[in-house]
């Protein structure tokens, strides 16, 4: 009997999630931590052999599991994953390790509660990225609002009740139309909710349109993609640390992986012909964002605005349809996970004892915080996408993909390298150099064991994957192949 | 003509209720000094026995009684539905009756008898006991919104529910007997073959009727425009008996728009389903708008019934020939998760009632995952549901009817629809808010007795449970409209 891996990496954390609730009371924080901490800790264990036990030559959907679900509609709990989303889940269960860590002192009220919905949120995910059946995959996404939802609202900041209500009500929208996309097409497939069915459909241009503004309302909210993003840095400025993290490292590449799974392969053809499109918008992302990046007087939303800009580069690369572009985008996708989670929990050290996240605040804390200083250099580097680091990767690849699709675009793409330097790196300077400019900095602990652990762990990857991307990039050759030849075949 | 003794078996269910019914009457009468428990007692034993008569003697789709009498899955299932409802709401309400000082045998009574017009709708078999369960299910439901005689606005919701009644009970009459006129009978399965075999005759008086009895129907359901009634009644009456308005009546009303218009005038049905269609999408436009505006949450879950009925309805007209039984499934299916949903939101609303206070605005549910996180993960799990987001049962209740009706070809309306669902997703949203993001005002959480705190638990969890695992109850759904129409 083969161990169903992907329904542990769902169902252990959405289970331990429930358990932990059970430890609410307020003396329990101990408890419900480590209960939390070790539930993690398994879900992410098991979604090790995922990697291990991958066949890197196929582009066949692996680790499948099928089973009855909603006889009546034909519905199936159909899980697998393939070199596209494989990384995904793991990184997902990963990053919920280190959320769990950076909320141990820090969160003190409802503790338990905070923790289970993390939990419960990772176990939805990592459903997201494995479900094979359209209707299975509409429950899990959006059954993830609820736990984010409340995570800002209850841990929030101030304006927390407006951040949270804008977050869910523009993705719900998205995805209500989505629905009705998923109803037409179940409809048209004579009542299959198979995603392997949905690509073979054979649908007309105009047909496959619809589909694809359908899906681009539901995506491109989630991405967010300019001109929908507004929801972004108010959900970001008001959540709690980890739920930032969560936000930026796996909730945006909801949207891109939806774009992969959904878009350009039931709509191939409407891809195509909105492609332009598409890349104008990736690029508005890119270019005005990054400068309305620059402006920001606040950190969170410094890195938030930085976060849509870099989903630009994501989107931008998937619509170029060459495996450079798309393999690029993946890789900043990954890549965008850990600096982006690794960028708040920066930021998220900082509030926790300034409680203040105006750069304007700050000065100086290199003098304090030598150790933290030195890691927040990294990420900040890896933000811009400096060589050896694994922003310069994704970045690197896409512009090379821009270029070979048409020179003008890449060169566009390109002012990233100068926009991202400049907003990140002037923060840095504000924020960490110079002399101390308040004496609350100059009360500033320095990281303490448990920050400097997740810190470290999270600069390992961001090195890592700078230095040495070929396992990374290595498992999606085969899928990225097979999904740009079906693009390219078309349907018409 | 001979005269024949009809089969009395299929009745047991009524008979049993009826039975139990009287038995209170005369406890209440001698039994002065436990007659109020006794009869709640009795109530519940009677209500679980007329649940297990239906279960014995349920059987294929038959009549007795000439006509008069339709037995069918259909009807087994909402009486076995109506049933355990109204046993909960009991259940949950008797610690708010006793807050009030109303607990007395004649509101288990009078519960009683109008459980019994909704069994008695249920198995209509034609147009006369359609009538006269309507009429039993309304004038006790009209005395129970006045029970608590001493509260203003319980009074002036109960006038305005029998005047408003009445006048709709008189249209519905109207039509009825215009339907009788047109077809010359009045057995629901006569009515239905004289207008499949006489194509065109009297159709102008025929059609006339028609509109007379979607009204009453419209009524019975609270939809746009016969709405006006609900806000008040729901808000005016005491919650345990807004909870069986909300819950078992909308069964009764779903079942008596099946027998009326899915069953005897399906032949008019390209008639009545244009009307319907104008009536859901206005119920649900209105509804979910009218909501937002509320600060009451019994009003506000007034208003978000108005667009649930509306919701309903889409499943109920997108009956086109290919797929009747799926429709009508669909609209089956969402019928019973309301009146679920709908129970345990009231039955929270009214278990949350200490010293008299009523929990009736949003603002009395502000902060109660600082006392009790459990009841706020439960209120929590029902607006979710309400709101229609997976897992829980509400959206696939919501699926099921709008897939249905996208295949009956409304895919505008269908967007428009699912739109209207967003809205309602804020006002939903909005009281988890108050629970879990405003600060506490009081101490004020779920109390009374352990046994129906239990009950309300495991029947918030069942929305839950459902909405993992909704393929069972899905099927049920199909077979028993397979079986009865």
């Amino acid at each position: 009997m083969t161990i169903p891996f992907l329904s542990l990496s769902i169902w252990i954390p959405i289970f331990g999630g429930l358990l932990t609730l059970c430890a609410s009371k307020e003396r329990q924080a101990n408890l419900a931590r480590v209960l939390g901490l070790l539930f993690a800790i398994a879900g992410f264990l098991v979604t090790i052999p995922l990697y291990t036990g991958f066949d890197t030559g196929s582009s066949a959907m692996q680790f499948v599991e099928f089973r009855q679900w909603i006889v009546y509609f034909n519905a199936h709990y159909s899980l697998g994953v393939d070199g596209i989303s494989m990384p995904f889940v793991i990184l997902n269960s990963f990053i919920t390790v280190i959320v769990i860590l950076a909320c141990w002192e820090v969160v003190q009220v409802k503790v338990a509660q905070y923790i289970a919905a993390f939990l419960i949120m990772s176990g939805l995910m990592n459903g997201i990225f494995s479900a094979q059946d359209g209707l299975l995959f509409y429950v899990f996404f959006e059954a993830s609002l609820i736990p984010l939802y409340l995570a800002i609202g209850i841990w929030g900041g101030p304006n927390r009740v407006y951040a949270a209500l804008k977050f869910f009500l523009y993705t719900l929208l998205g995805s209500l139309l989505m629905l009705v996309a998923f109803i037409y097409l179940y409809l048209e497939s004579r009542g299959s909710f198979e995603l392997a069915d949905w690509h073979a459909l054979r649908l007309g241009l105009q047909s496959q349109s619809w589909i694809f503004w359908a899906f681009l309302a539901s995506f491109a909210v989630k991405v967010p993609m300019w001109p929908v993003h507004t929801w972004l840095p108010d959900a970001h400025v008001e959540a709690p640390t980890g739920g930032s993290v969560v936000l930026a490292a796996i909730a945006l590449k909801l949207g891109a992986y939806g774009f992969l799974r959904f878009s350009l392969p039931i709509a191939p053809d409407a891809s195509q012909y909105f492609a332009p499109l598409m890349i104008a918008l990736s690029l508005i992302a890119v270019i005005y964002i990054g400068f309305v990046a620059i402006v920001q007087a606040d950190m969170k939303k410094l890195v938030a605005y930085s976060s849509i800009s870099h989903m630009g580069f994501v989107t931008l690369g998937f619509f170029m349809f060459n495996p450079l572009g798309v393999e690029g985008a993946l890789v900043q996708m990954i890549s965008h996970g850990f600096v982006s989670a690794a960028m708040f929990l920066c930021i998220g050290v900082l509030y926790d004892r300034m409680h203040s996240r105006q750069i304007a605040d700050y000065g100086g804390v290199v003098n304090v915080m030598p150790r933290f200083a030195a890691l927040y250099m990294l990420f900040a580097m890896a933000n811009a996408g400096l060589p050896a680091t694994s922003g310069f990767v994704g970045e690197f690849m896409v512009i090379l993909g821009a270029v070979q699709f048409n020179f003008w675009v890449g060169f566009a793409a390109a002012t990233t390298l100068i926009l991202g330097a400049s907003y990140t790196l002037w923060m840095y300077k504000r924020v960490i150099f110079g002399a101390i400019t308040n004496p609350h900095v100059a009360e500033l602990q320095d990281i303490n064991g448990r920050e400097t652990l997740f810190l470290v762990v999270l600069a390992l990857c961001v090195l890592g994957m700078g230095i040495y991307p070929f396992p990374v990039t290595e498992v999606m050759h085969a899928s990225v192949a097979d999904l740009l030849a079906h693009v390219a075949a078309g349907k018409l | 003509m001979e005269f024949q003794i009809p089969n009395f078996l299929p009745l047991l269910p009524e008979i049993t209720l009826a039975t139990f019914g009287l038995v209170i009457l005369l406890v209440v009468a001698f039994a002065r000094r436990c007659g109020t428990s006794l009869a709640f007692y009795l109530a519940q034993a009677g209500l679980l026995c007329a649940v297990v008569a239906t279960w014995m003697v349920a059987d294929e789709l038959n009549v007795t009684f000439g006509q008069m009498y339709l037995y069918s899955p259909l009807g087994d299932l909402l009486k076995m539905a109506t049933c355990l409802i109204v046993a909960g709401g009991l259940l949950y309400g008797r610690d708010y009756l006793r807050a009030h000082g109303m607990e007395t045998g004649e509101f288990y009574l009078l519960v009683l008898f109008a459980t019994l017009g909704i069994m008695v709708l249920v198995s209509a078999g034609s147009l006369l006991t359609v009538y006269i369960g309507l009429e039993m299910l309304s004038l006790a439901s009209y005395a129970l919104v006045a029970s608590n005689r001493d509260s203003a606005r319980a009074t002036e919701a109960a006038m305005k529910y029998f005047v408003l009644g009445a006048l709709a009970s008189g249209l519905l009459l109207y039509g009825m007997s215009m339907v009788y006129g047109a077809t010359q009978s009045l057995g629901l399965i006569d009515v239905a073959r004289t207008l499949f075999e006489q194509q065109a005759a009297n159709r102008t008086i025929l059609l006339f009727g028609l509109v007379f009895v979607v009204a009453g129907v419209a009524f019975k359901l609270g939809v746009v425009p016969f709405h006006m009634w609900l806000p008040d009644v729901y808000d005016g009456a005491p919650t345990p008996v807004t909870m069986f308005i909300a819950s078992a009546s909308k069964l009764a009303a779903f079942a008596m728009a099946c027998r009326l218009l899915a069953f005897g005038l399906w032949d008019l049905i390209e008639h009545w389903r244009h009307m319907l269609l104008f009536v859901a999408i206005a119920s649900i436009v209105l509804g979910n708008v009218a909501a937002i505006a509320q600060s009451s949450i019994k009003r506000m879950l007034a208003y978000s019934s108005i667009s649930h009925m509306g919701f309903l309805l889409l499943g109920f007209i997108s009956s086109v020939p290919a797929n009747i039984h799926h429709a009508y499934a669909s609209a089956l299916f969402y019928a019973l998760t309301y009146a679920l949903s709908s129970l345990a939101a009231f039955g929270i609303l009214s278990l949350m009632t200490r010293e008299g206070i009523d929990a009736e605005n949003i603002d009395d549910l502000r902060g109660l995952n600082k006392h009790s996180s459990w009841w706020a993960a439960m209120m929590a799990i029902v607006m979710f549901s309400m709101a229609g987001l997976p897992f829980f049962v509400g959206f696939f209740a919501k699926f099921f009817v709008l897939q249905a009706f996208w295949q009956a070809g409304y895919a505008v309306l269908t967007v428009i629809a699912v739109l209207m669902s967003l809205i309602g997703a804020f006002y939903y949203l909005r009281v988890v808010k108050v629970i879990f993001f405003d600060e506490a005002q009081d101490a004020r959480t779920v109390g009374g007795h352990w046994f129906a705190r239990g009950v309300l638990s495991a029947n918030v969890l069942a929305l839950a449970a459902l909405g993992l695992f909704p393929s069972l109850a899905m099927q049920l759904c199909v077979v028993v409209m397979q079986n009865s129409l």
